[in-house]
């Protein structure tokens, strides 16, 4: 009996041994090793990517219009098509894509730990995100504003109307932020009520636990299209903040960064030029404009210097489209939504989107 | 040294038990610290590596983000610190009342299911059965969305004449506001406690040293009452006037209220954590012998008599271990509050990690104070265990 306990006692001292030896051998050349995390992580999120064999996109699951799980199991959305744009330019295959829907509380601890690769959840460039979050923002995709839902019988058409008022908000966003900003600086007491989740948001305010609902402007106009009685809401005119939208990835990964960020930019730059999905193959074939043939990888080769096959932009074109085909797809006159291009537009079009040059 | 074979003992070093034994356990708590060590180490390294090194200076920095429930003076310029303190004051708000009621419940319930009443004892066994038997966070979200949101809207509130008011945005009870005078009726009160107090020690002595017990809590209240009436007639203005609630502008205001996120989150707690009390209730009570049942009818006590005087001293001692842990069981499960809307110390923890990013730092505060509520609450409980125990000489 004593016998074999020292004989588990030996095992467990080999073990515990080894496990120790390596543990300490591991930091213990101090500098050389102690970097090496660092290195595991500025390794390259593309090669991985590639090795994986899909890319794993932390998305929104409750935004229509942006970012919906649908009735059938799939995503779909504006922020959704971005991802497929980044699967395309990767693998010349936009379904290459593992969609991770993430609550505004849980998407940095996500990006930050590496659980994504990239963060597309209508998510707002803002500078303390951009430094301690450890995050880096590639070109908005969406320029937005944040608004207040209001029921119509409710006779509230300003902000100061909301005096005393609940006010439904999610959980870790910069909306909340800003709503405090706002009301405090002009002296409006309400009380915050705030969820974790978008259902959970508007279902409360839904219910009358709250006055109003607010959220960007593009995130009521999606989700007013849930509403049992659309009709019965309003949106006020006021806009309280700038919510410039865009993908994001981590700091520290310069070629990945790029890779993201150029992607945004061909879609725009597809729009500049003319080149849809449906003209793409004509235009490859014909294409004597130098910019064109830059673009879909006839010279230059361009992909290469990102890490990619240098059809990567006519992939991203052909498979997802341009940036329009995308905003009209989702948000356009023909859906629910029939939001204005605005500030979205391109630049040629009096807009703020501007692609620098692919060359 | 260790191939050093002494003269008296025939077992070398390495083959005996005694050393052996004292080896084993020093290298395996070197290989926990190790271990350990090793994990922290990754941990900062890795952060480190984020561009995000472990650092508590965030606390000090603005929160720039509104609670809608606080017990503490709170604002937006408050720092993070401050909004971490205002969630764990809800923590431990929703806690200790949870706790309180818990444990009235829980004990009617318990006692309940023992009655001889066959529909009392069966609608306890129900009650049990059903509620010990559903997640906590289904059962949390079904009274939010289903009963503290559906209550009437602002505009068509139950009431109860003006004294009190059910709306889904939270219940309005009307309430004492001090006046100018209440300074000094303070005295008044605190004089009329002291008397109480006094004249229920006298009795309780007389009725020792006499052997029949007055009725000396009924002549503590009388007491009681007399002289804070008293005070309050020769007050120049009344101390204390009563704060009616009403509808102002979108909200009620006035009196106390409960919001709907703080009556989900306590009431799914209570009447959770209630069913298990029952259960360790009943069991203390059945782990009392028969024969003091028997023995205490046969000196002619009534059957409360009994409960209080016989089984339930006794049952104690079974029941308090169990019931600590259903009381750090309802603490720990009051972080469901997030799931709810309720402002407790993991909700405004979880803003707080989006909002600043640090959330290996604030999980750590997290479950720090979490742990020491526990340890706190244990240790009064054992406390309050060893007192109830039985001293056998």
């Amino acid at each position: 009996m004593s016998r074999k306990l020292i004989v588990l006692f030996a095992v467990l001292i080999v073990s515990v041994l080894v496990i120790s030896a390596c543990a300490s051998a591991a930091p213990a050349p101090a500098e050389q090793k102690a970097s090496e995390p660092a290195q595991s992580t500025t390794q390259s999120t593309l090669d991985v990517v590639k090795a994986r064999g899909k890319l794993i996109c932390g998305s929104n699951q409750a935004v229509p219009g942006f970012g919906f799980l649908q009735t059938d199991g799939s995503f779909a959305g504006f922020d959704i098509d971005f991802c497929k744009a980044l699967s395309a330019a990767i693998f010349g295959d936009p379904s290459k894509v593992e969609y991770r829907p993430l609550s505004a509380k849980q998407r940095f601890t996500a990006l930050q730990a590496g659980e994504i690769d990239v963060l597309i959840r209508n998510t707002t460039w803002t500078l303390t995100r951009d430094t301690e979050l450890g995050a880096n923002f590639a070109p908005t995709t969406f320029y937005d504003g944040q608004g207040i839902t209001v029921r119509r019988d409710s006779g509230v058409n300003t902000l100061e109307d909301l005096a005393g008022a609940s006010i439904c908000v999610a959980s870790g966003t910069t909306t909340e932020l800003n709503l405090a900003d706002q009301m405090a600086s002009r002296g409006i007491a309400y009380t915050p009520v705030v969820f974790e989740t978008a259902d959970e948001t508007t279902s409360a305010y839904l219910d009358g636990r709250c006055d109003a609902y607010t959220t960007d402007k593009s995130g009521l106009v999606a989700r007013m299209s849930l509403f049992p009685n659309p009709q019965d809401h309003k949106i006020l005119e006021e806009t309280l903040s700038k919510e410039p939208l865009g993908p994001v990835v981590r700091q520290g990964d310069d070629q990945w960064f790029d890779v993201v960020k150029w992607t945004v930019f061909a879609t725009f730059t597809g729009e500049e030029m003319g080149i849809t999905s449906q003209n793409v193959d004509d235009a490859k074939a014909n294409a004597k404009d130098p910019n064109v043939r830059k673009l879909l990888g006839l010279e230059g080769d361009m992909g290469q210097k990102l890490g990619l096959s240098n059809d990567w932009a006519y992939n991203i074109i052909k498979m997802v489209g341009n940036y329009a085909e995308i905003y009209n797809r989702n948000l356009g006159p023909d859906t629910v939504f029939n939001l204005a291009r605005g500030l979205n537009a391109s630049w040629v079009d009096g807009g703020l989107l501007y692609a620098p040059p692919i060359r | 040294m260790a191939t050093n074979t002494s003269e008296q003992s025939a077992v070398p070093i390495w083959r005996d038990e005694r050393y052996l034994e004292i080896i084993a356990q020093a290298v395996v708590v070197l290989g926990i610290v190790a271990l350990f060590w090793w994990l922290i180490h990754n941990l900062l390294t890795g952060l480190e590596s984020l561009g995000t090194p472990l650092s508590f200076r965030f606390l000090g920095q603005t929160s720039q983000f509104d609670i809608g429930e606080t017990s503490l003076e709170y604002s937006r310029n408050s720092s993070y610190s401050r909004a971490l303190l205002v969630g764990l004051v809800n923590t431990l708000r929703v806690s200790l009342i949870g706790i309180v009621f818990a444990t009235l419940l829980g004990l009617i319930v318990g006692v309940a299911r023992l009655s001889s009443n066959w529909l009392v004892s069966r609608l306890a066994a129900v009650y049990v059965e059903l509620l010990r038997n559903i997640p906590l966070l289904v059962f949390l979200i079904f009274l939010s969305s289903t009963v503290f949101h559906k209550l009437p809207k602002v505009q068509e509130a139950a009431h109860l004449g003006n004294w009190a008011f059910l709306t889904n945005r939270g219940i309005y009870i009307a309430w004492f506001d001090p006046a100018a005078s209440y300074t000094v009726y303070r005295w008044v009160l605190m004089v009329a406690a002291l008397a109480a107090v006094v004249v229920a020690a006298l009795l309780i002595r007389k009725g020792k040293r006499t052997g029949r017990m007055p009725l000396y809590w009924l002549w503590a209240f009388v007491i009681f009452v007399v002289v804070t009436g008293l005070g309050w007639f020769l007050m120049p203005t009344p101390p204390l006037t009563v704060n009616i609630p009403s509808l102002q502008g979108r909200n009620f205001r006035g009196g106390i209220s409960l919001t709907p996120e703080f009556m989900a989150i306590f009431s799914g707690l209570v009447i959770y954590t209630a069913a298990f009390i029952a259960e360790v209730v009943r069991a203390g009570i059945q782990a009392v012998s028969k024969g003091q049942r028997e023995a205490a009818s046969a000196l002619g006590l009534s059957g409360f008599m009994t409960l209080r005087l016989i089984i339930f001293p006794q049952a104690l001692r079974v029941i308090i271990p169990p019931l600590t842990s259903q009381y750090l069981n309802l603490t720990k499960n009051s972080s469901l509050a997030v799931a709810v809307g309720y402002p407790d110390l993991f909700s405004v923890g979880g803003t707080i990690v989006n909002q600043s990013g640090r959330a290996v730092e604030v999980i750590l505060i997290t479950m720090a104070v979490y742990l020491s509520f526990s340890l706190l609450t244990s240790l009064f409980m054992n406390w309050y265990n060893r007192r109830t125990q039985l001293v056998e000489r």
